[in-house]
């Protein structure tokens, strides 16, 4: 059993790290990972993205055509990866940004508010952590423990002042996709 | 042991440091930077040598130089400064100076760009510079098996006192997976015999690739021959995959062999029985195995990030057994697992040699 996730965004938004998050959560998880950048000019401001390879078996190929999960933090990444995600696979995106709604009906596509949640947070920096959050609670790939456990380990030093908020905004995002699903189980019930 | 998340850059030199390298020479090129960078960082902090060149040409050399003096040299590049390195790399393999250099392969040719590439095959396995010579061509798939053989490159290189390429590409440089990490070894503090280290209280020693007496030179390649079948027998490495009860083998290396991987799982799961060999060491080309594995199946696939270059070494090994199709992808593109798979789809549907167009194709 494989799951692909792509994270992708504006060069600067951390998407690459949140994908690195989620590889060190999954490999603290006792799961086989890979993790791969677009390392192009990208880097320079435009659109990157990452993807993160998660399985029980050591991973085959580290990139996918059609993933299973897609983290989208703009515009032009909600337009990249939604046609190519898997039928029933999951995208979710930034409100705050993405001001159109989805095309495709077989997907799940769930809508986070991940600025005003990560400016709630304190800093319009926690977009990347607050939409992994959201993420993980969407597909349980590993505890949100062990994202934490990976921000205490791996936010670079020069960032100290941000491990708190990264660990509020990382929960932030996991509350609002619980109390989304909350809403719907009431609506329909 | 515990697993770490490496990158395939940065964990290529920790293992070369835990391997023992004393010293380290080269200049920056992306997709291979971190490598340099990582070794900037933690080479003087071990109290070891490194030097950022002024060009990839004065990396070699500097390589060379330290070399002959008997201690564990390296550089590394991508394909732009590895064409640059090529008069070192022949010198050094004239004068038996045991070194490691990696290449992390990226598009070409020219500047191409910096996306994952493997189009530097026919560059490094057939002689890597002018002369009769291979260097000892190891291709990891995975970031430990990139590890692993980094640790055991400096035995190779000093065993047969010859030059060592670790071929990788972008992707594989680039890319994180968890790792176990070799103990640090104690480096040897002998030296070896041929070494030029001051001749104080023995007499002088030379090494050099100029021989001006035709005989006295033919004799020297004669020696390098005789060594070169030695590294050709002992040292060939590979790797099986469902290729027991195959029906179509999938032949790639480096980053498209573990592709491709993923390509066979998937391939079997819609029934078509597929299995992988994937060469390890390029050069030598492990042939016996993949000679023995021929009359086994109805068809090859050979896939690579380039027009078509270990396909020669597959031709020569198949000589028209069966059918060969070829998939390639040039200027930085990776082929996807899904790409693979509808190759070897394809196979089972077609009994009859089709011309394919572009790079797909059937070979003979």
């Amino acid at each position: 059993m494989e799951t692909s996730i792509i994270i992708s965004g504006f060069g600067g938004q951390g998407a690459l790290f949140a994908g690195q998050l989620l590889a060190y959560a999954a490999m603290e998880s006792g799961k086989e990972v890979t993790w791969i950048p677009s390392y192009g000019p990208e880097m320079r401001g435009g659109t990157a993205h990452c993807t993160v390879v998660i399985g029980d078996e050591p991973v085959g190929s580290p990139l996918v055509r059609n993933p299973d999960c897609v983290v989208a933090m703009n515009l032009p990444s909600v337009d990249k990866y939604e046609p190519l995600l898997k039928t029933q696979g999951r995208l979710i995106y930034d409100s705050t940004l993405v001001r159109r709604s989805l095309r495709r009906t077989d997907i799940a596509g769930v809508a986070i508010p991940a600025h005003d949640i990560a400016t709630r947070c304190g800093s319009q920096r926690l977009v990347n952590v607050a939409m992994l959050g959201a993420l993980l609670t969407l597909c349980p790939l590993v505890d949100l423990a062990a994202v934490e456990q990976a921000l205490h380990t791996h936010l670079p030093a020069r960032h100290a002042a941000l491990l708190r908020p990264n660990i509020v905004a990382l929960h932030a995002g996991a509350a609002y996709v619980k109390a989304l699903a909350e809403t719907q189980i009431t609506a329909r019930g | 042991m515990t697993r770490e998340l490496w990158k395939g850059n940065e964990a290529l030199a920790e293992a070369a440091i835990r391997a023992g390298v004393d010293a380290f020479f080269g200049y920056p090129i992306t997709p291979q930077t971190e490598l340099l960078e990582y070794m900037a960082r933690r080479m003087p902090e071990l109290g070891r040598t490194f030097l950022q060149a002024e060009s990839e040409i004065a990396a070699i050399n500097m390589v060379y130089g330290a070399a002959c003096t008997g201690v564990r040299a390296m550089t590394s590049s991508s394909s732009p400064g590895i064409s640059l390195m090529q008069e070192g790399f022949s010198y050094i393999a004239g004068s038996e100076a045991p070194c490691v250099v990696v290449d992390i392969m990226r598009g070409g040719p020219g500047l191409g760009n910096i996306q994952p590439g493997q189009a530097d095959y026919f560059q490094i396995t057939r002689s890597a510079g002018h002369g009769d010579f291979h260097p000892l061509v190891l291709a990891p798939a995975t970031v430990q098996e990139a590890v692993d053989l980094a640790y055991i490159s400096f035995d190779l290189a000093f065993r047969y006192r010859t030059l060592v390429l670790l071929a990788g590409d972008g992707a594989l440089g680039q890319m994180m997976e968890p790792v176990e990490m070799p103990p640090m070894r104690t480096p040897d503090a002998t030296q070896p015999d041929w070494a030029l280290t001051g001749a104080k209280g023995r007499p002088p020693r030379t090494i050099t690739s100029l021989y001006l007496d035709a005989d006295e030179l033919a004799s020297v390649n004669a020696r390098l021959q005789e060594k070169l079948k030695t590294i050709a027998a002992a040292e060939q490495r590979w790797e099986c995959f469902m290729t027991d009860d195959a029906d179509l083998l999938v032949v790639a290396f480096g980053t498209v062999a573990r592709i491709a991987k993923s390509a066979v799982r998937a391939a079997r799961a819609a029934g078509v029985r597929a299995g992988l060999f994937r060469p390890i060491s390029l050069w030598p080309y492990p042939a016996p195995v993949l000679d023995g594995l021929v009359d086994q199946v109805q068809g090859v696939l050979v896939a690579e990030m380039n027009a078509g270059q270990m396909l020669e070494d597959v031709r020569a090994i198949v000589r028209g057994r069966t059918p060969i199709r070829f998939l390639g992808r040039t200027g930085g593109v990776i082929p996807m697992p899904d790409e693979i798979t509808n190759e070897l789809t394809h196979m089972t549907r077609v009994n009859h040699r089709t011309n394919g167009a572009g790079m797909k194709r059937d070979v003979e």
